[in-house]
């Protein structure tokens, strides 16, 4: 089973509507965890001004927001290692991820 | 014990109850609601008084972000139980929204403290502190003493002195949004998910709407005055809550005045005018009991002053109407030459601010019609959503275009762009994902927000009026602006509407934006109005002029207790002439009724005659 952990920077919610403008690429991303999840694939998700815990709990998170600081969230880990900081997934990746997870996940 | 209210015709129109029934049959909870300036607070702390002198304990609670109980009640009020000195068996608190949402976000960010570092803390704390965190906590607050038995314990009473109407409402309609919502809400983070809590507290909300619609514990005292707009209100109200299932209403008509000398044109009008809206809704007023408060001429500061207001002995409320008379006269500035420097830029935006019942839709059009006859180019906007704007001009103006920024229009506008610049580009499941947020409370808000400052762009190009929202909600959205501000420095520039990027400095710019602060001369509206002008100046505003409004010192009434009213204006005139405005603009109350584009315009001609020697 594949597990893919998100830590957002600090936001009203996931899909950005709740700001001045859309980004569209939230609302592709919540989307395309929405996807995974129903292949089987597990979807940890923890927005900094929500579940600042999990960011606590986690060394490398906590130690990345001590250098790096909030702003350059996200950190998105695909098993426990590090796929991307500081942006989320364009169409490629997320094609590149959705490939890796579904597959191996269906033959584990 | 019914007497007839008005006898229109030689035929009873409609009958009311003494008040004092209102407090003999008084349920757990009560609930005032009305719009803004019908008197709510007056009167729930009224009963509330009533309630503990007939041996009840009471808690009285105040929702509303512009809460003035303290005045009222002379007393600093937190937002937890206080004893009101002077009554016994009385504590009252007072919900502040933007204290609820700070207490809310030191419960998440606390914990934090020393853990995360500094910048992350920081960018957490802002996050939190948008509109749904404050609207959101202040419910939350709002349903625990509803919805959750133990925080109430020891009282007989429980009375709200609810926000103005349109934010009752949706305080009032939000747990059936919500309890929909969590049913529905599958996948986590959404814009309810500051509330990291909310979903434990469940059971609470539920208990809380349950309470509410419960006739043998709540009831809803919709308080209007014998005027069209106050009583289509309450009309609206009583029909939108009926749909929630909240059936169990009263009404109370609340300074209600009867002439004692006929022959005063001022007096007369007054009283016909009063006459005419009950006759106009005798049908709405036959659906439920109707209580009845006399027109008092003293200001309703302080307990035994609120004792008074519900006493039918004209004694006692003549023993604490004096007021000492201050002999000197403020200095107001012409209506002409407000105008005449208002127009002088021949663009720009002008809005009345205020609190809610002062009469800052009437101003706007009355300010927009004048500048239009002058030869300009106005487009006249109301953020408010329970004016009527459009009523008040029944003939049209050349020159002169009127708008509304409806909550429901905007919002459905604004979910429509959003899912056409975005959901082409979505598949089905982030597009259902982009729905789901955009239903949530606050969409309303950005849309809202978006509107006003699309309306504000338009002063480059014409006079744009604008009549903004109750002061609470007013606040909400230029809090809204400095946050956006904050923001636009890590967001692509480009994806922010201009009107956006532009409202804040617009409305700093003394020569773009001219703030009018309208209030009638009483203790509340102006003082509400003083710390509103604070929260301007601290968004780096400045008020240009204060309009006075509605005063009957200047009418030449020889009404005994309109005079009296008059005299007890005197201080707050003073007040602020002397130490809060720049400039200040008096209107006196007028005989005739300010609809309509001459009888607008005819405001700012009024003859200022003062009062006789009482």
């Amino acid at each position: 089973m594949k597990t893919i952990q998100v830590f957002d920077p600090p936001m009203c919610c996931s899909t950005g509507v709740c700001g001045p403008a859309v980004d569209p690429i939230l609302p592709q991303f919540a989307g395309f965890l929405h996807q995974l999840k129903s292949h089987g694939v597990t979807v940890e998700r923890y927005n900094l001004a929500q579940q600042p815990l999990a960011f606590v709990q986690k060394p490398e998170v906590k130690s990345f927001l001590e250098k790096e600081g909030a702003d350059k969230l996200p950190l998105i880990f695909i098993d426990g290692r590090l796929e991307l900081q500081g942006a989320y997934p364009d169409h490629e990746k997320r094609v590149e991820w959705s490939l890796r997870c579904i597959k191996e996940g269906d033959e584990s | 014990m019914e007497s007839p209210l008005y006898q229109g015709r030689g035929r009873i129109v409609s009958r009311s109850l003494p008040i004092q029934q209102l407090v003999d049959n008084a349920t757990r909870f009560l609930f005032f609601t009305g719009k803004g300036g019908v008197g709510k607070t007056s009167l729930s702390c009224a009963v509330a008084i009533a309630l503990a002198d007939a041996g009840k304990a009471v808690l009285l609670v105040s929702t509303d972000p512009a809460s003035n109980l303290d005045e009222v009640l002379g007393v600093r009020l937190a937002n937890a139980p206080t004893a009101v000195p002077g009554v016994a068996r009385l504590s009252a608190l007072n919900i502040n929204p933007e204290e609820a949402a700070r207490a809310y976000r030191e419960k998440i960010v606390g914990p934090m403290r020393g853990v995360l570092p500094p910048a992350a803390l920081a960018s957490m704390e802002e996050q939190l502190s948008g509109a749904c965190t404050t609207e959101i906590a202040a419910f939350d607050e709002f349903s625990r003493l509803l919805g959750d038995d133990s925080s109430t314990t020891g009282f007989d009473h429980v009375i709200f002195d609810t926000a103005p109407t349109g934010h009752t409402l949706r305080l009032l309609m939000l747990p059936r949004a919500w309890t929909g919502f969590f049913e529905h809400n599958t996948t986590g983070t959404s814009c309810l998910g500051p509330l990291a809590g909310l979903e434990q507290q469940r059971s609470v909300y539920e208990a809380s709407v349950a309470a509410l619609a419960d006739s043998k514990r709540a009831t809803m005292v919709l308080v209007s005055r014998a005027q069209n707009a106050a009583l289509r209100e309450a009309r609206r109200t009583r029909d939108e809550l009926a749909g929630v299932g909240i059936a169990n209403q009263r009404l109370v008509l609340n300074g209600l005045f009867r002439a004692s000398r006929p022959d005063d044109p001022i007096a007369h009008a007054l009283e016909q005018r009063g006459n005419s809206a009950i006759a106009a809704y005798a049908e709405f007023l036959g659906t439920l009991p109707v209580y009845e408060v006399a027109l008092r001429p003293h200001n309703l500061l302080g307990i035994e002053a609120l004792r008074a207001l519900l006493s039918a002995d004209n004694v006692a409320v003549s023993k604490i109407s004096r007021v000492p008379v201050r002999a000197d006269v403020p200095e107001f500035l012409s209506s002409d030459a407000l105008l005449d420097t208002l127009a002088s830029r021949g663009h720009g935006v002008v809005m009345t601010m205020g609190k809610g019942g002062v009469g800052k839709t009437t101003v706007a059009a009355a300010i927009a019609v004048a500048l239009a006859r002058r030869g300009h180019r106005v487009h006249l906007s109301t953020t408010d959503p329970a004016a009527h704007v459009v009523e008040a001009l029944h003939a049209d103006v050349p020159g002169l275009t009127v708008g509304r920024i409806d909550p429901a229009v905007e919002t459905a506008a604004y979910v429509k762009e959003v899912l056409a610049a975005q959901g082409a580009v979505l598949d089905p499941d982030s597009r259902a994902l982009l729905e789901e947020d955009l239903r949530s409370p606050c969409t309303e808000e950005i849309a809202v927000f978006r509107a006003f400052a699309r309306t504000v762009a338009e002063g480059g190009e014409c006079f744009v009026v604008l009549d903004t929202a109750p002061t609470g909600h007013t606040l909400l959205l230029l809090d809204a602006t400095e946050a956006y501000h904050r923001e636009l420095g890590r967001q692509a520039r480009d994806t922010i509407p201009e009107a956006v990027r532009e409202l804040l400095p617009r409305l700093r710019d003394p020569e773009y934006t001219r703030i009018l602060l309208v209030t009638l001369p009483e203790a509340t509206p102006v003082h509400e109005a003083a710390s509103l002008q604070e929260d301007l100046r601290r968004a780096g505003i400045e008020p240009f002029a204060w309009v006075i409004n509605q005063s009957f010192a200047f009418t030449g009434t020889q009404d005994p207790l309109l005079v009296r009213r008059g005299t007890n204006e005197l201080p707050y005139l003073s007040e602020v002439t002397g130490t809060l405005a720049h400039r200040t603009v008096l209107l006196p109350w007028s005989a005739e009724e300010p609809v309509g584009p001459s009888a607008l315009v005819a405001l700012f001609h009024s003859k200022l005659t003062p009062l006789a020697n009482p």
